[in-house]
């Protein structure tokens, strides 16, 4: 007799119809396994997209305040005193071809900011006073939230425009024309608060007066601290290369030229590291949850004995045993890893919102935790099904 | 010998023995023929399950030699008696082994799925089958809304969508009442008068004397043949 035996295919469709009976007959169980899947999933997915979120938002802020403000400060000198910045420095800098505007402040470092005159000297508040020119404004790109900006004459008199941080420290929420403040030993009248200044976080924390008033009511020696200057977008680096002989000719090496936009995206990149840690804390949840399912599947199988040697009974081969438990294993996880997804995705909006930054999540991550699902559920899946492929018929029948 | 070529199962000198010593079948020599219904007796322990599961191919003896449908299992490799099993060999269980939560009609399609059907082919089969055992009201009743005998005839159900040669019943009235007992009897007798060989396993002598022909066990051997037609 030549007749051959061959065992039907079960079909893809089948396979995950199986998958799900068997899941659906522990609801509970799959739940519990799924959500070890799913918060590893989900803080990974979280991460991420909270740190693309974040910067999202520095581009965002970059792409509003621009990346062609220079800054040059006095560095030291080659005996490591302060060095100065010649006086003439800001026309000479206005004078390079690509420059668009340039400013100084000069810090008036005796200066202290009080509410009032009966404030104990000592709680000044580490709020520092600057003498502005009117272009400041400009320059750095900030905008006032309250009240007006110095003019040529409120230049000259007691006028103060607060930096952000300031007015919240002395407690003044708006601008009224009877705000005063005590400015190193003089009542100054508050005409306007700045909102935050993202390229130039000090004048946060300034009290800005202008250039005149500080030489005339506060003995401002009319030294320069900083010079803050706008360039062309494309010759960002070529002023800066120049910058620091045009400044002070005689002694380039004891100016510091510095890019603001730098810092914030070193500060970024920082953040960066961190999140190299929390994706690493992410994937052991994700190990955990692997080690669950496995766990989940081992009992399962050691419980459907039966039901295994039922399947046998009606012409599954080992093979399609495997399969149906490997599935089961691979649908498990895929379930944990979608809703992990999902939940992830919600914890990055709902911080991205309360963060006022647009909300990111990038598709590789997602990508790469299904991918990430699909391996655990296999490697989980694979050792459970082996086992249950291996049940001997008879014997499963038997326990009843 | 014409009796040689319609045996349908041939043991010859079949042992069975389980690590531990434990001798379940011990040299056993039966030939059971196309379109017969057998009994095998004995009470538990004689090895007549063990009987069943050789038969069905579900486990392999330790010696002799087993013939199915012409086929040497000796030769067969797990996979080609899973094949064996799915087109040619139903089973019944005296605890029905009904999957919970799922409906009669699926319960029996069930039986096709590893033949290659489709879906849609299986559940046209398993309501002709449910019909067939006298089930045709309770197609889309889960097995907890069924009566043991309707449950039992389910699983009858199940095994014969196939339309399979040869049907094992292991102690098929064995959970059930004597009413539903009878009625699953008589769903057996009528297969059989359709053609389809069948083995039922019993340790009730009642049961074992309405069928044609009784192989009595004891202790892993055939110590009875009645009404046999043995080569």
């Amino acid at each position: 007799m030549t007749r051959s035996l061959h065992p039907g295919r079960l079909k893809s469709l089948d396979v995950v119809r199986l998958a799900g009976y068997g899941l659906r007959a522990r609801p509970l169980r799959m739940v519990l396994s799924a959500l070890g899947i799913a918060i590893g999933i989900a803080a990974m997915v979280a991460v991420v997209g909270i740190s693309s979120s974040s910067r999202a938002e520095l581009d965002r802020l970059l792409d509003l305040l621009g990346t062609n403000l220079l800054t040059a400060g006095p560095g030291n000198t080659l005996f490591g005193e302060q060095s100065t910045l010649p006086d003439e420095s800001v026309a000479m800098v206005g004078r390079i071809g690509l420059v668009e505007t340039v400013t100084a402040i000069g810090q008036l470092p005796g200066a202290k900011v009080y509410r009032t005159d009966r404030i104990p000297a000592p709680q000044s508040g580490g709020i520092g006073v600057y003498a502005v020119r009117t272009d400041l404004l400009d320059t750095v790109g900030a905008t006032v939230a309250s009240g007006t900006w110095l003019n040529d004459a409120t230049a000259q008199y007691p006028a103060v425009v607060l930096g952000s941080k300031t007015a919240e420290r002395l407690g003044i929420g708006t601008v009224s024309e009877d705000v005063q403040i005590w400015l190193g030993g003089q009542w100054f009248t508050v005409i306007g608060i700045l909102d935050p200044v993202p390229l130039v976080p000090r004048l946060d924390l300034g009290a800005l007066i202008g250039w005149k008033a500080g030489q005339r009511y506060l003995d401002f020696d009319g030294d320069i601290t900083t010079l803050y200057i706008r360039t062309d977008p494309d010759a960002v680096e070529a002023v800066r290369g120049v910058l620091a002989r045009t400044v002070n000719p005689a002694r380039p090496n004891e100016v510091d030229v510095s890019r603001p936009s730098d810092a914030l995206a070193a500060q970024a990149a920082a953040e960066t590291t961190f999140t190299g840690l929390l994706l690493g804390l992410g994937a052991v949840a994700l190990l955990v949850g692997g080690i669950g399912v496995a766990n989940t599947m081992v009992i399962s199988i050691l419980e459907r004995r039966a039901e295994i040697g039922l399947r046998r009974s009606l012409g599954a081969t080992r093979g399609h045993i495997r399969i149906q438990f490997l599935t089961e294993a691979l649908l498990l996880s895929i379930l944990g890893g979608g809703a992990g997804i999902l939940l992830g995705s919600g914890v990055t909006a709902v911080y991205a919102t309360l963060q006022g930054w647009p909300t990111v999540v990038p598709a590789w991550i997602m990508a790469g935790g299904i991918t990430a699902t699909l391996i655990i559920g296999g490697v989980a899946g694979l050792y459970p099904a082996i086992r249950a492929a291996r049940v001997a018929p008879a014997e499963a029948l038997a326990e009843i | 010998m014409s009796n040689w070529t319609e045996a349908f199962i041939t043991l010859r000198g079949v042992s069975r023995e389980y690590p531990g010593g434990v001798v379940a079948l011990n040299g056993v020599d039966l030939n059971i023929n196309r379109g017969e219904l057998v009994a095998i007796v004995g009470p538990s322990g004689s090895g007549k399950t063990t009987m069943l599961n050789v038969m069905g191919t579900l486990d392999r003896p330790s010696a002799g030699q087993v013939v199915i449908d012409g086929f040497d299992i000796a030769d067969l490799a797990d996979r080609e008696l899973s094949a064996l099993r799915a087109f040619r060999i139903g089973f019944v269980f005296q605890h029905f082994h009904l999957a919970p939560g799922v409906s009669a009609l699926d319960n029996v399609a069930d039986g096709l799925l590893y033949t290659g059907a489709g879906l849609r082919e299986r559940r046209e089969r398993a309501e002709v089958a449910l019909r067939r055992v006298g089930l045709g009201h309770r197609l889309t009743h889960q097995p907890h809304e069924l009566s043991g005998g309707e449950k039992q005839r389910t699983a009858i159900a199940r095994a014969v969508v196939r339309e399979p040669a040869l049907l094992l019943a292991d102690e098929p009235t064995g959970a059930l009442d004597s009413h539903s007992g009878e009625d699953v009897m008589r769903v057996l007798l009528d297969l059989h008068k359709t053609g389809t060989t069948i083995i039922v396993i019993t340790h009730e002598g009642v049961v074992a004397a309405r069928l044609p022909r009784q192989v009595s066990m004891l202790d892993g051997r055939v110590v009875d043949d009645r009404m046999g037609v043995m080569a």
